[in-house]
């Protein structure tokens, strides 16, 4: 178990010592080949698995980690897993091989890039070995936070930042969405272990959350995974190193979401809105990628869009898998299966073929300096290695013999054509569009593949239009391709091998009720003349007209409007929704104190009279009020007379002088109500007060100084009179209502309690006196304040003199 | 009793006089009329917290007496000082 866990966290580990390694060893050796270690022992390690997972074991294993939160860092090892974890390690490996020889060791900076590409590596790891729903998650996230690091590792370059935010945007959108789904699911099964939630996969399937919690994770599965409409990001990620873009962009990091829909089938599998949602919008992703790559000129972009089709193909090809759960063990159920197994086979074929396929155009682009197919052409004789390579690939991915794209496109069509017969789901009336579509898609691919390998290999060699002298690459760089592409070949001949011993496995995993022996037949089964066949000579026949006619047609798509693209959707849609945003704030945030002012007052009455009257607090009870005299109601009107002085008058001494009226009957009342300590401090107060505000009054500016009287504003006298009027409110229902007694009567002991006769100054002395205390302070503050900042004006009075 | 009675008969009138002194505040043509008023109801104030001591048996209120006749006077020279020359405190120079 705890050599589980090493071997887990080896990237992360090792990223810790790449920049010592980088500061102290880079001028003797490149700092790669220490990385390489931890890629090659992993894989290694994950090796040994292999028999003992083929023979239908798991492992399980459970680092605690916060355990009061019963949350553990618990893996579960299976076939599914093992094959994720197998690429991750093997491709990796591969991948910083060719990276030592691409990546120049005196101008790049090393170790930031091993770091980030570290910590890809061990987050995937710990994304597809994961069996705990929120560390699935934490995991998920440092994959889509390192690659906006490795996107980005070219930083002073103004598309390398832009493709990061975007893609960063965007995965990270669809990873919230997930977690959202993720909750629901720990809600639904009330654990956190995926294991768990698929042992009681029947009460989940009743929940009301379900469909909700389908429509998060896929959210979270198709960003990830480049999905239409989400694959946008995935183009303009190319601005990544090519080493990034052949990792991360095509052989592991988008495949995180197809690991996720194909680890969700056992739970949400068999239901139509799963069906419809993971096969048609891969269908689409498929048509719309393939469709989209023929636009490109660049290499990179060709292979991104390529690899957002393929992709597609995985993803739909997983959609029509689930049906498989919906039949059930049984002969129309054995028939779904083998689409899962198409789908596991062809993402193995796919990392294998699209990685060396990138790791081609890093090397043209290394050689040449370009990669745009315009400036290519005749490399065949120059470069023969790469010319093999970049075949092997692109025939593999159009799907031709004798490589293993070919075997897999095979079974795609083959589960596809099988759809038209399906009379569930309301596949009876266009489950024909799916093996037309399908079809489709594949003429295109052919095309682009072959526009790939012979507008750059093939025609005349141009000289002139690059800008160094082209010769073969090191063997080093050809390394990691060779590999790849002797895989490619290796697969296509040997398939039952990796069928038996990691993909029936990870079948298992992914449909858990299917019994094996069912589709043990059928993975040798890739020979005979059928309607696959047919459909894949229709492909080339096809294809390779139109590639021969390419220079008529192609324009029509070239042509086709940048305004109605995705992409340019996504441009416009960013600076419209800040501009939004912008004149949002900008409409209530005025900066003008009298706007903050109404909005504090409106809710401020909207909350209180408003609850005021829902909960029917409005009761008024005047039995127990004093009586009125005469004298009282004098005061009153003396004090109304004044306050609308105040408000009417044009005079500012005129407001003055009121304000001290109201002052006074203020201090008038204290009297009436036998409170002479607080009689004495309102007069002083008041008196102050009065003085303040003549003092104020004569420094105001000169210009202002013969102000008019308040203008009438409508909203102020309706915002003020509801103040008012629910102030009055809530206070005469609060009067009314005494929930229990006071205490004054403990303060009557004054005497006997403090020795003191007078009770107010009892209470803010002795029983409170920490209260009198902080408003001592508070005066402090004050009269501190008033000194720095006359103090502050004058001093930059001087100042200004000086100057 | 009719002790009393001519307190609050006096109250009463003061009361009315602060009424007649507040007319003077908001009509006043002039500043120095509405400080003159407040002035008075300084006055009229001292007047009633006495009337009203003496109705309350109490002599709590005694300091406050003292202190508006303090306060009012320091008011109205403020005030005044206002009028006649634009500032309360000068600076000396």
């Amino acid at each position: 178990m705890a050599t589980f866990y090493i071997f887990m966290f080896l990237p992360f580990f090792s990223a810790l010592l790449v920049p010592f390694l980088y500061k102290y060893l880079n001028r003797q050796i490149h700092t790669g080949w220490f990385v390489l270690l931890a890629p090659l022992s992993i894989l290694i390690y994950l090796l040994q698995y292999i028999p003992s997972i083929a023979a239908g074991e798991t492992y399980k294993f459970t680092l605690s980690w916060i355990p009061t939160l019963g949350i553990d860092i618990t893996t579960y090892v299976d076939g599914l897993a093992l094959l994720f974890g197998l690429l991750i390690s093997g491709v990796g490996a591969l991948v910083i091989v060719y990276s030592i020889f691409y990546m120049s060791k005196g101008r790049e900076a090393l170790h930031h890039f091993y770091v980030y590409l570290l910590l890809f590596m061990g987050a995937m790891l710990g994304l597809v070995f994961s069996d705990h729903l929120l560390v699935l998650y934490g995991f998920w996230e440092l994959t889509s936070v390192s690659s906006f690091l490795l996107i980005a590792y070219w930083y002073e370059r103004k598309s390398s930042r832009q493709g990061a935010l975007k893609a960063m945007l965007i995965t990270v959108i669809g990873g919230f969405g997930m977690l959202a789904g993720f909750i629901m699911l720990i809600m639904m099964g009330d654990t956190y272990s995926i294991r768990e939630i698929i042992a009681q996969v029947d009460v989940i399937q009743q929940h009301s959350l379900f469909i909700p919690a389908m429509l998060c994770i896929l959210l979270g599965a198709f960003t990830k995974s480049a999905q239409f409409p989400f694959g946008i990001w995935l183009p303009d990620a190319m601005e990544a190193p090519t080493p990034v873009s052949s990792y991360l962009h095509s052989a592991t990091m988008v495949k995180a979401g197809i690991y996720l829909v194909a680890r969700m089938t056992p739970i949400f599998g068999g239901s139509s809105v799963w069906f419809w949602l993971v096969a048609g919008v891969g269908i689409i992703t498929l048509l719309y990628g393939s469709l989209s790559a023929l636009r490109q000129t660049d290499l990179k972009a060709l292979l991104a869009y390529s690899t957002i089709s393929q992709l597609g193909l995985i993803m739909s090809l997983l959609g029509v898998g689930s049906l498989a759960v919906y039949f059930g063990p049984g002969e129309q159920g054995t028939v779904f299966t083998v689409a899962t197994f198409a789908a596991l086979f062809h993402l193995f074929n796919h990392s294998t073929f699209k990685g060396s396929l990138f790791m081609v155009v890093g090397i043209i682009d290394h050689e040449t300096g370009k990669r745009d197919v315009r400036y290519l052409g005749g490399l065949m004789q120059v470069m023969p290695i790469t010319f093999t390579i970049a075949m092997i690939g692109a025939f593999s991915m159009a799907g031709l013999p004798p490589f293993n794209g070919f075997l897999s496109k095979e079974m795609f069509f083959g589960a596809v054509t099988e759809l038209a017969h399906v009379s569930t789901f309301g596949l009876e009336s266009i489950g024909i569009l799916f093996p037309i579509i399908a079809w489709v898609a594949s003429i295109f691919t052919f095309v682009y593949c072959m526009i790939f390998v012979f507008k750059t290999f093939g025609g005349k060699y141009h000289p002139e239009k690059l800008t160094r002298k082209v010769h073969e690459a090191s063997l080093g760089m050809l390394f990691a391709p060779m590999v790849l592409g002797l895989l490619v070949v290796l697969i296509f001949f040997f398939p039952n091998v990796l069928g038996k011993y990691i993909l029936a496995p990870a079948l298992t995993s992914v449909l858990p009720m299917m019994p094996v022996t069912a589709y043990d037949l059928k993975i040798s089964a890739w020979h005979g003349f059928n309607m696959e066949l047919l459909m894949t000579i229709g492909v080339v026949v096809i294809g390779f007209l139109l590639f021969k006619s390419a220079k008529r047609w192609v324009r029509v798509i070239r042509n086709y409007p940048q305004e109605l693209t995705l992409t340019h959707l996504y441009n416009i849609a960013l600076p419209a929704m800040e501009k939004g945003a912008a004149s949002l704030t900008n409409r209530y945030m005025t900066g003008s104190l009298r706007h903050y002012l109404s909005y504090i007052f409106s809710f401020f009455v909207m909350l209180l009279l408003g609850s005021l009257l829902l909960l029917y607090g409005i009761q008024f009870d005047f039995s127990n009020n004093a009586s009125i005299s005469l004298f009282d109601v004098g005061l009153v009107l003396v004090m109304i007379i004044a306050a609308l002085t105040v408000l009417f008058t044009n005079h500012r001494v005129v407001a003055i002088v009121a304000l001290g009226a109201v002052g006074y009957m203020v201090s008038m009342f204290f009297v009436i109500f036998r409170a002479p300590d607080l009689a004495l401090t309102q007069m002083v107060v008041e008196t102050v007060t009065t003085v303040l505000f003549l003092l104020c009054f004569y420094h105001l500016p000169k210009l202002k100084k013969d102000i008019e009287r308040i203008p009438f504003k409508l909203t102020n006298l309706i915002i003020s009179l509801a103040v008012g009027l629910t102030v009055t409110i809530l206070a005469l229902s609060a009067n009314g209502h005494k929930l229990f007694e006071p205490i004054t009567s403990f303060f009557e002991n004054a005497f006997e309690l403090a020795g003191a006769k007078n009770i107010v100054n009892a209470i803010l002395v002795d029983f409170r006196g920490f209260d009198t205390m902080l408003e001592i302070s508070v005066l402090a503050i004050a009269g501190l304040g008033v000194y720095v900042l006359i103090h502050q004006r004058s001093k930059r009075r001087e100042h200004d003199e000086t100057e | 009793m009719i002790f009393q009675t001519i307190l609050l008969i006096a109250l009463g009138i003061l009361m009315l006089s602060i009424l007649a002194n507040m007319y003077r505040v908001v009509k006043g043509p002039s500043g120095a009329d509405r400080v003159q008023a407040l002035d008075s109801i300084g006055i009229n104030m001292i007047a009633s917290i006495a009337a009203y001591s003496v109705l309350f048996h109490t002599h709590a209120f005694f300091d406050l007496i003292l202190l508006i006749g303090i306060l009012s006077f320091i008011g109205t020279i403020a005030f005044a000082r206002f009028i006649e020359r634009g500032v309360v405190i000068e600076r000396k120079r």
